[in-house]
């Protein structure tokens, strides 16, 4: 039980100044995310059942490598960011801390090796 | 972690059955929540009896006849009994609106009466609304102005008038807050569907002129950024209002604003 007035609780400690460019990437994000997933699908479906090779030689190509590059930059910064958020929402104290660290953690790891894994295969 | 079950002293039990009304053939059952902090009991739910009959045609009328006829100690707020003064704000079989303009009809079977929801019950149906109205006041909710000129009356173009309907209207019920999940969660730090709208009201007024730093005290990942457009806050207003348009716009003027 603390003793504050009710307009102390209300007004926390200001405006942290921040959001809105957290706001207008997971909205230009989704809109990229809503082109280039559909895109991807229908690569990786066209290529689904062809040899290791076809395959291979399908990622190669500038166009599918590209998009698979971004698909994977521009979707894991939007599930870091919209994870964040579900984070923020339901957990608290040390344990949203830990949560919001992981999940930083797991995204640009994904990346890392998609990245990784997309060079090999293009180079 | 949230709380998303109710704690131990807080869940409801099974509450009295006050008997039917004696000779009455058009009866209905009134479920109502019941808490009185003096008594040191968790919650429970009375079951009440009326003849319809002989009750008015609103949720607020049978609560008034329940209280003059059959449980005085039957507490909640109400006023104006014309959904002016928000007092009588309730969750009413399983909706938040006013007591006073949900009528009977509207209900199928048994009336289920609760205080708003995620709230701090003060007594029966009466939810703790210091915080709601403390946010309300931390947007500062009325007019700011830096220069002294006009002396008299500042004028209003009638296309700037406009832009002020579907958010004076708003009496502060408190409905929209507590049906937002977001709110539910994080209620300390997010400012909440009424008092965004509230927001949107002096921001939007074309006589203000503290816009900017209105804007800037909004600009924070919870105060404004917590409204995930669930829009609950838009189908329970009771009076037709839509706060998740108005917060909408307090966030495309950040995004126009900033790039």
């Amino acid at each position: 039980m603390r003793y504050l007035t009710d307009r102390k609780r209300a007004e926390g400690r200001g405006a942290a100044r921040s959001g809105t460019e957290h706001h207008w990437y997971m909205q230009a994000s989704a809109v990229g995310l809503a082109l280039i997933v559909p895109t991807l699908i229908y690569i990786i479906g066209r290529a689904i059942g062809s040899g290791h090779d076809a395959v291979l030689a399908t990622f190669a190509r500038p166009v599918p490598a590209i998009l698979t590059g971004l698909a994977l930059v521009v979707g894991m910064q939007h599930f870091r960011r919209g994870a964040q958020m579900a984070i923020e929402d339901y957990f608290r104290k040390s344990t949203k801390k830990t949560l919001i660290m992981l999940v930083i953690t797991l995204s640009y790891g994904i990346t890392a090796t998609g990245l990784f894994a997309l060079a090999k295969i293009v180079l | 972690m949230v709380e998303f079950a109710l704690p131990k002293n807080s869940r409801i039990r099974t509450g009295k059955t006050w008997p039917k009304p004696a000779g009455a053939t058009n009866v209905r059952a009134f479920r109502i929540y019941r808490w009185n902090p003096d008594d040191g009991e968790n919650p429970r739910v009375d079951t009440y009896h009326l003849d319809m009959d002989k009750c008015g045609p609103m949720v607020l009328d049978a609560l008034i006849k329940i209280k003059n006829e059959i449980d005085p100690t039957l507490t909640f707020r109400r006023s104006c009994r014309e959904g002016i003064c928000g007092s009588c704000a309730m969750n009413i079989d399983g909706i938040n609106t006013l007591a006073c303009i949900y009528g009977l009809d509207e209900i199928k079977g048994d009336v289920k009466i609760y205080p708003l929801p995620h709230t701090a019950v003060v007594k029966d149906l009466i939810p703790d609304l210091n915080h709601f109205y403390a946010q309300h006041a931390s947007i500062m909710p009325w007019l700011e102005t830096k220069t002294n000129n006009p002396a008299k009356e500042w004028k209003q173009s009638i296309t700037d008038r406009k832009k002020l309907d579907g958010l004076y209207e708003c009496v502060m019920c408190a409905c929209c807050s507590t049906s937002c999940p977001s709110y539910w969660w994080n209620s300390d730090k997010y400012l909440g569907p009424a008092a965004l709208l509230h927001a949107y009201r002096w921001i939007v007024d074309s006589r203000d002129e503290l816009t900017g730093e209105r804007l800037d005290e909004l600009e924070d990942p919870f105060k404004l950024y917590r409204c995930h457009t669930i829009m609950n806050c838009t189908k329970t207003c009771p009076k037709g209002l839509n706060p998740a348009k108005a917060i909408a716009e307090i966030k495309k003027m950040m995004v126009e604003r900033a790039i």
